[in-house]
């Protein structure tokens, strides 16, 4: 089975406080996962769980403590040419008023990622290449032209975001929690944008987020993480639709339903992620509901339970 | 009197001016508002459409380029209908935070990081309350994070050292340390995950309890007002298009702007494509004439696109602004 990228046990510990006191964290602890060619694969959970650190590490920002990332089959230590490999993963971030310098011209983005990458030497004119690029994403040229990022809504930013990542043909895209700034009909815009390059261009992408509803819309594959761990992970269709994880389960349960018949019902006890992080046993046993004793003690294994991994111990016998 | 704030008529827009050319946009349009005590008032609306700007005008907050060009804004202070616009500077500092409080967009992000949080109520306190020292003042603030069921112990914590959801939920507890009848709370859960957002929820909810006063709660995100508010506001495009009790809105939405969004939204369980609304918000600067929405509206017969509806009451306790719901003709824009 061909993979576009093998992420196994990879992890990423960061030391804080001072000299003295020697606080380790685990943002990453010995995740793995496979994204497949035109895939969309979902990495969700709250917020500090270690998602971006994920991200940063597959996109080579970040040096791994241990652990592989393979794409194509290959170690990415082994691309030399960082060039050649940006021209097949692509980034989007959260915010795209981070992303373009506010006293750029938004166009530069695009005329300098097509110089950079010398992608009008295929005998294309770049604004014919940038014209393309932009309609994909719903925009076009004459829109955006001359404009600054301050002149242009959340929204539009964030799909000319997407269209310049789209310029170098990438086959992975990584997107780190693309549509939580933007409000609802924006959202749908933008995951419709992402199920549209996987179906038509055949593009894989690793959609990071908390908004689960779009996540069961877009894609195919998902990952539940935990203060950096993968709790849960397989179908969208099987890990949303029958959470096993007790975990999965409070987060669909603290989706606010567009329904004032379905207000949340019980109170939840909100940890600091610290607190969890440095914690032995499952590092959801302050917050679970069905804790038991050994919970506290012992860190649950991965378990296939119907097609889904799930690390909890209320399923292992 | 029941109603705790009331706006008439707003006409509030930014005047802005670029090499000599004089560009206005309608941010807050013919706003009338009358929200009553004791309640969780949702404001709902697409990014853009004026909800921030509309929150600076309750605050009673304009300064240029903003500016108000009619209407008025009444607060009601000891059973008192008083002009929020007519203030002087120092009465408006009186009723800040003991009569009325904001919580702006992005205000987790907006503490001194330099700054224990300790420092940071202390100080907020100091500028607001006489005749108490340091001490009398820590110790109120720690009942207060007490009965919100925040632990004292984040005081001494930087800001930079809690998480997005605890910042929030400290940004909160700040605005009502000195019980104001009115919060307005500009997304206060935006950009946090579910879990964090619920937390924030919970605290709006038990503050508002605790204090019987009225939260003023503008989010884009449908699914907190279902969740929390008890009546609210549909807005666009600076203008308010649907007003009734949140359980009207959801089951009986009567405009079709209010109809899309509650149905573009996606379900757990259903992947079949779903299509945002043709076409994209209008411009403020020139909008288009007769019903704001008419472009974009699946429903619109030519009569939207000529004249101007106006919002009116068509049940007990519901007002929409839509041909379709009565013949509701304004004189003019
Ligand atoms: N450079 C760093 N140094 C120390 N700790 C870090 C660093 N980067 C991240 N962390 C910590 O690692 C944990 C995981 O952070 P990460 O940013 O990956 O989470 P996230 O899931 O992306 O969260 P969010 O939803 O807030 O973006 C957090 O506790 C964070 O504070
Ligand atoms: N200082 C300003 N100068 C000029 N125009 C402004 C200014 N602030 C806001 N606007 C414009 O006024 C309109 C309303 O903005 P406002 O911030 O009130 O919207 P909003 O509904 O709060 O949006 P969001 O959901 O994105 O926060 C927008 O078109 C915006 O571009
Ligand atoms: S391992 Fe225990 S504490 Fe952790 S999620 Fe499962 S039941 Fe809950
Ligand atoms: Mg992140
Ligand atoms: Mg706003």
């Amino acid at each position: 089975m061909p993979v576009v990228l093998e992420v196994k046990d990879l992890t990423k510990i960061f030391s804080l406080g001072s000299l003295f006191s020697r606080l380790r964290i685990k943002a990453v602890d010995q995740i793995s996962f496979t994204v497949k060619p035109a895939e969309i694969f979902t990495l969700a959970g709250e917020s500090g769980c270690g998602k971006t650190t994920t991200a940063r590490m597959i996109l080579g920002f970040e040096p791994p403590t241990s652990g592989e990332i393979r794409y194509q089959n290959r170690k990415i230590e082994e691309f030399q040419d960082k060039k050649a490999w940006f021209k097949e993963v692509q980034a989007v971030f959260q915010n795209p008023f981070e992303t373009f310098n506010p006293l750029r011209k938004v166009e530069c983005y695009f005329f300098e990622t097509i110089h950079n990458y010398q992608l009008d030497k295929e005998g294309r004119k770049a604004s014919v290449l940038i014209e393309e690029k932009l309609q994909q994403v719903g925009l076009s040229l004459s829109e955006i032209a001359g404009k600054y990022p301050g002149e242009l809504s959340g929204g539009q930013l964030q799909r000319a975001s997407i269209a310049r990542s789209l310029l170098t043909n990438p086959f992975l895209l990584v997107a780190d929690e693309p549509v939580s700034m933007v409000d609802a009909s924006l959202r749908m815009s933008i995951v419709n944008l992402f199920r549209k390059l996987r179906d038509s261009l055949e593009v894989s992408v690793i959609y990071i987020t908390h908004d689960l509803a779009t996540a069961y819309y877009v894609s195919d594959r998902i990952g539940i993480m935990f203060r950096g761990n993968i709790v849960e992970t397989g179908s969208v269709e099987e890990v949303l639709g029958k959470p096993k994880h007790p975990y999965t389960q409070l987060l669909l349960e603290s989706i606010p339903k567009p329904d004032p018949q379905e207000r949340y019902k019980t109170s939840i006890t909100f940890l600091e992620e610290k607190e969890e992080y440095l914690r032995s046993g499952c590092k959801f046993a302050g917050r679970c509901p069905e804790v038991q004793e050994i919970c506290k003690q012992k860190a649950p294994e991965d378990i296939s339970v119907n097609g889904v991994v799930v690390k909890c111990h209320k399923y292992i016998k | 009197m029941n109603e705790v704030l009331k706006a008439e008529n707003l006409q509030v827009f930014y005047v802005l001016e670029t090499l000599g050319e004089k560009r206005i946009a309608k941010a807050v349009h013919g706003v009338n508002l009358q929200i009553p005590g004791n309640e969780v008032y949702g404001i709902a609306g697409e990014s853009g459409c004026g909800k921030t700007t509309l929150l600076k005008v309750l605050f009673a907050n304009i300064e240029p380029p903003l500016r108000a060009f009619e209407g008025r804004v009444y607060y009601c202070v000891n059973d008192k209908y008083i002009d929020a616009f007519s203030l002087s500077a120092r009465e408006k500092r009186e009723l800040r935070w003991t009569y009325i409080s904001y919580i702006p967009q992005g205000s987790m992000s907006a503490f001194n990081p330099v700054k224990k949080l300790k420092v940071t109520f202390l100080d907020f306190l100091e500028s607001h309350v006489r005749g108490k020292d340091r001490e009398e003042l820590l110790s109120l603030t720690n009942h207060h994070l007490k009965t919100l069921g925040l632990s004292p112990r984040i005081l001494d914590a930087y800001p930079h050292q809690l998480s997005g959801g605890m910042r929030q939920r400290v940004a909160i507890a700040l605005s009502t340390l000195l019980k104001p009848r009115i919060i307005l709370a500009d997304e206060p859960t935006t950009a946090l995950d579910v879990v964090a957002q619920r937390a924030v929820l919970q605290l709006m909810q038990d503050v508002q309890k605790e204090l019987q006063n009225t939260i003023v709660l503008v989010t884009h995100d449908m699914g907190i007002h279902a969740n929390i508010a008890t009546r609210m506001a549909i807005m666009y495009a600076g203008k308010i298009m649907e007003e009734g009790s949140t359980e009207d809105i959801f089951n009986h939405p009567l405009h079709p702007y209010t109809q899309y969004l509650i149905h573009s939204l996606p379900k757990i369980g259903d992947k079949t494509p779903r299509e945002s609304a043709p076409g994209s918000p209008p411009s403020l600067v020139e909008p288009p004439p007769g019903c704001l929405f008419h472009p974009r509206c699946p429903q619109a017969f030519p009569l939207c696109s000529q004249e101007v509806p106006e919002l009116v009451r068509v049940n007990i306790d519901h007002k929409v602004a839509c041909f379709l719901r009565g013949n509701n003709r304004a004189s003019c824009s």
